[in-house]
């Protein structure tokens, strides 16, 4: 394998990891402060992804339609918080995964409904709109690597309020120990409120990052919401930076793995028995390494929590 | 002097820096009552913890009935006979009292591993858990769902789980943590009675209940033993008095 | 009170379950008369569809409700044991004699090498220990190129029971199915009522208790993986045989999803719940699908409905129907 195409890889790479991060903080402060499985994050993910199409449509504009969808996503995620989850935060872990399913059923129908089975795209923006040389002969678009920067940046900006603010004290502080935060008479609440909406903003902002690279279809937040569990439980329940890290190395892990298990198998067996076993081995490879994790150090990479 | 049942030698167990056992030396002989006091943090249910298996020592061994158990399990230990109650009352609040108890004797009653038989219907065990708790007084409570009890039939419940496994030593912590007056003193006799039958190693606050059951008293403090005797030389100990917090009581109770 | 009570330690009306399961099965065995007059084929065949998911269900009952181990990987099992059936057959063996005891090998060692690693862990690492085995499962499934990789396996001719050709006929599946879940039903009471069963439930409860009373709760737990993967498989050897084909979507973490929020529809760790929550949520799916093609957008908040507002699930709301306990 050439090292250029390693290097389309990584960048490749890098940029599923973004966005799973985007998707995952959000679900890690959710499950991590209010211990709340909300499987209907992913929904959330693919929503910011619509409402970029929508409001593309309307505004003819990537960016305008990027900027409106953001208080919108938000306010979709409060809308949610105020007429389902926050009647699950004191309940089991398995009445807020029937709700929150019941969420996501309703929500990819809604979305063919309105907008039909069809995937549909949004084009970047125009001046975006270009690939550059990588090296000798290689084109990458240029908008992939906005993206990766846009995640970046986000993720220092959210590096920033978690260690800089005291909302962000807070939230440190309910991850690592709810009680404690209702004990210094905070309104745990409103707390929450502030964590889901935001939340459901970032997911939002990934979606209609994603919008012009993936293809925008009801239930594409599904199977990212699965692995965004896999990044927190690997980065550590309420841990930005666990998140941070497990997105980047599942991403990348995830990337990688497709071509080079399958090359590496190839030095070790005939190329078609290599061919049929390589993928199913590098879709498993998140997996193994998420069940390795739990196996030798449960509370994740990273843990938020003190362990007791 | 009788027989040692449980022996501890250099006990230690750290939580990062904060020691919590200290080298601790402890024997427990037949048919006595050997109390363990000391102040609130100095690490006795840490002890207890670590004799029954729940927690790991760092350094140290513990011998029961002369067989080295400092491996085994937590399971492995109340097959061997350690038998043990809770301090935070640990019951199974979903079952019945009479099923709670007749778990415990199913322990001694050969195999778990039985599929089709109701185990409630099984009148060996039915029989063995409502003499249990005729012997802690609870023998009419024994349809009663567990959870539903009062703080202090729990605790007895406590009690029962732990004699019900036939056990060949009791490790007892706190059995009257949070009890009324009352009750603290029906629990001391009832114990008084059971002494004769188990070796018990005891935690209590209680130091009326201590004074009146125990052979022997360990004072633990920052966990280490500070003083080790009978009820008098501990209480007339310097150390003890002076490191213990509950001077009053050792007082209060002579 | 006895709300959160163990439904097994309190009988306050232990004829209930029994009249509301008589009349289900009844149902169920008068469905292929019915269908005699009514429709046809395609209402037998929803029938064997939700009565192995029953199957399945109530598997994942033991261990979920009973257990306290929430599997969000107990559909890999079912794709381990229609496999099992779906490779053999295309192999040229088709008596179920050789099958059932390969499908029960497989996911039993499966089980037991996958159980001992998850059992490690508890809660939600559980959780997600089990999808990763599961994602495992149906990945690993979808590379066997020679059966059909991702596509699926189609099955050509259906299995020969004890050298007839009971199992190719629809009626035969039928009553094959309606005994097995029937059997499935009795066994899973029998086993939660058991020894083994009473240490199981304790251990969900206060696990550090039981380990005090003696008791190796890893054990226990192992083997209701053990039991309730077995179970699964042999759910998955029968949708082989009614469906005549086999793909690894059987094992994807949608239908281990699916599963768990049919258990928890119908009511955790009861007589009936399983049964109840299958059977619903495949019969909601039928008649809402027939009466639109949207019927998502009445089932999603169906659910959450249910969810904030019937504690105990569907068992529990009828008992709350029939009067306070």
């Amino acid at each position: 394998m050439s090292t250029t195409l390693i290097l389309i890889q990584i960048l490749n790479g890098l940029q599923l990891g973004v966005i799973l991060f985007l998707i995952a903080a959000g679900l890690t402060l959710v499950f991590g402060v209010m211990g709340f499985i909300n499987l209907a994050h992913g929904v959330q993910y693919m929503l910011g992804a619509y409402l970029a199409v929508a409001l593309y449509g309307l505004t003819g504009s990537f960016l305008a339609a990027l900027v409106l969808a953001l208080p919108l996503a938000l306010l979709l995620g409060l809308v949610l918080e105020f007429l389902v989850f926050r009647h699950l935060y004191d309940r089991d872990h398995l009445s807020q995964v029937l709700a929150t399913f019941g969420v996501i059923l309703f929500l990819n129908q809604l979305m063919k409904v309105i907008f039909g089975p069809a995937s549909l795209s949004v084009p970047p923006p125009a001046f975006l709109d270009f690939s550059f040389t990588l090296v000798d002969g290689l084109l990458y678009p240029a908008y992939r690597v906005a993206l990766i920067v846009a995640g970046l940046l986000v993720a220092v900006g959210l590096w920033l309020v978690i260690t800089r603010t005291r909302v962000g004290m807070l939230i440190r502080a309910g991850a690592t120990n709810p009680d404690m935060v209702s004990a210094l008479g905070v309104n745990v609440r409103r707390l929450f409120l502030v964590v889901f909406g935001f939340g459901a903003m970032l997911a939002g902002f990934a979606g209609v990052m994603a919008a012009p690279i993936f293809s925008v279809e009801p239930g594409m937040g599904d199977n990212l919401l699965i692995v965004a569990f896999v990044v927190i439980i690997i980065g550590g329940a309420g841990s930005i930076r666990g998140a941070f890290v497990a997105a980047l190395l599942v991403g990348l892990v995830d990337t990688l793995g497709r071509t080079l298990v399958t090359d590496g198998l190839r030095l070790i067996m005939d190329p078609s028995s290599a061919n049929q076993i390589g993928p199913a081995i590098a879709s498993m490879l998140i997996y193994v390494l998420m069940a390795l994790v739990l196996f030798w150090r449960p509370e994740g990479l990273f843990a938020a929590k003190v362990s007791r | 002097m009788s027989e040692v049942v449980l022996e501890l030698k250099g006990l230690s167990k750290a939580f990062g820096a904060l020691v919590v056992t200290d080298r601790v030396d402890l024997d427990l002989r037949r048919g006595e009552c050997h109390a363990l006091i000391g102040p609130n943090g100095a690490g006795k249910s840490t002890l207890i913890h670590q004799i029954s298996g729940l927690l790991k020592p760092d350094a140290g061994r513990i011998a029961f009935e002369g067989r080295d158990v400092t491996g085994l399990s937590q399971a492995e230990r109340a097959v061997a006979g350690l038998g043990r109650s809770f301090q935070i009352t640990s019951i199974l609040p979903e079952f019945t009292v009479l099923d709670n108890v007749a778990l415990a004797a199913q322990m001694r009653a050969g195999s778990s591993m039985r599929f089709f038989a109701r185990a409630d219907r099984e009148e060996p065990l039915n029989r063995a858990a409502q003499e249990a708790l005729n012997r802690v007084g609870l023998g009419d409570r024994a349809g009663i769902v567990a959870g539903e009890l009062a703080y202090g039939e729990k605790r007895l419940v406590e009690l029962a789980i732990a004699i019900a496994g036939k056990p060949r030593a009791l490790l007892l912590d706190e059995p009257m943590a949070g009890m009324g007056r009352a009750e603290s003193e029906s629990l001391t006799e009832t114990l008084l009675e059971l002494k004769a039958q188990y070796p018990m190693l005891l935690i209590e606050h209680d130091m009326e209940a201590v004074f009146r059951l125990a052979d022997r008293v360990s004072v633990l403090v920052a966990g280490a033993i500070v003083a080790s005797g009978t009820p008098d030389e501990v209480r007339a100990d310097p150390k003890a008095r002076a490191a213990y917090l509950g001077d009053d009581h050792i007082e209060g109770a002579a | 009170m006895t709300s959160q009570a163990d439904p097994q330690a309190t009988t306050a009306s232990p004829r209930a379950p029994l009249v509301i399961a008589g009349l289900l099965f009844a149902v169920l065995a008068a469905i292929p008369l019915l269908s005699e007059l009514w429709g046809g084929a395609w209402l037998t065949s929803l029938a064997v569809r939700a009565m192995i998911l029953a199957i399945v269900a109530i598997s994942l009952d033991l261990l979920m409700g009973h257990g306290g181990m929430v599997s969000f990987g107990h559909s890999a099992f079912v794709a381990i044991g229609a496999y099992a059936c779906g490779i053999m057959l295309t192999e040229g063996v088709y008596e179920m004699a050789l099958i059932l005891p390969v499908a029960i090998a497989a996911a039993g060692l499966f089980a037991l090498a996958s159980g001992a690693i998850c059992l490690r862990t508890s809660g939600v690492s559980f959780i997600m220990i089990t999808l990763a085995f599961g994602q495992m499962v149906y990945f690993a499934l979808g590379s066997l190129a020679q059966y059909g990789a991702d596509d699926g396996l189609t099955l050509w001719s259906g299995p020969d029971f004890l050298g007839t050709r009971w199992l190719n006929s629809d009626m035969g599946v039928y009553i094959t199915v309606f005994a097995v879940l029937l059997g499935t039903w009795a066994l899973v009471h029998r086993i939660v009522q058991s020894r083994f069963g009473r240490v199981l439930r304790a251990a969900r409860q206060n696990p550090t208790r039981v380990a005090s009373m003696g008791y190796s709760v890893f054990r226990y737990r192992l083997t209701a993986y053990v039991i309730a993967g077995i179970i699964a498989a042999i759910a998955g050897v029968l949708w082989a045989t009614h469906a005549a084909f086999v793909s690894p979507s059987l094992g994807a973490w949608q239908r281990s999803g699916d599963l768990i929020v049919m258990v928890v529809l119908g009511g955790m760790a009861t007589r009936n719940g399983a049964l109840v929550g299958a059977l619903f949520f495949i019969l909601i799916e039928e008649t809402l699908s027939a009466i639109t093609h949207d019927w998502r957008l009445i089932f999603g908040p169906l659910l959450v409905l249910i969810a904030l507002y019937a504690r105990g699930g569907l068992v529990g709301l009828l008992d709350r129907i029939r009067g306070p306990a």
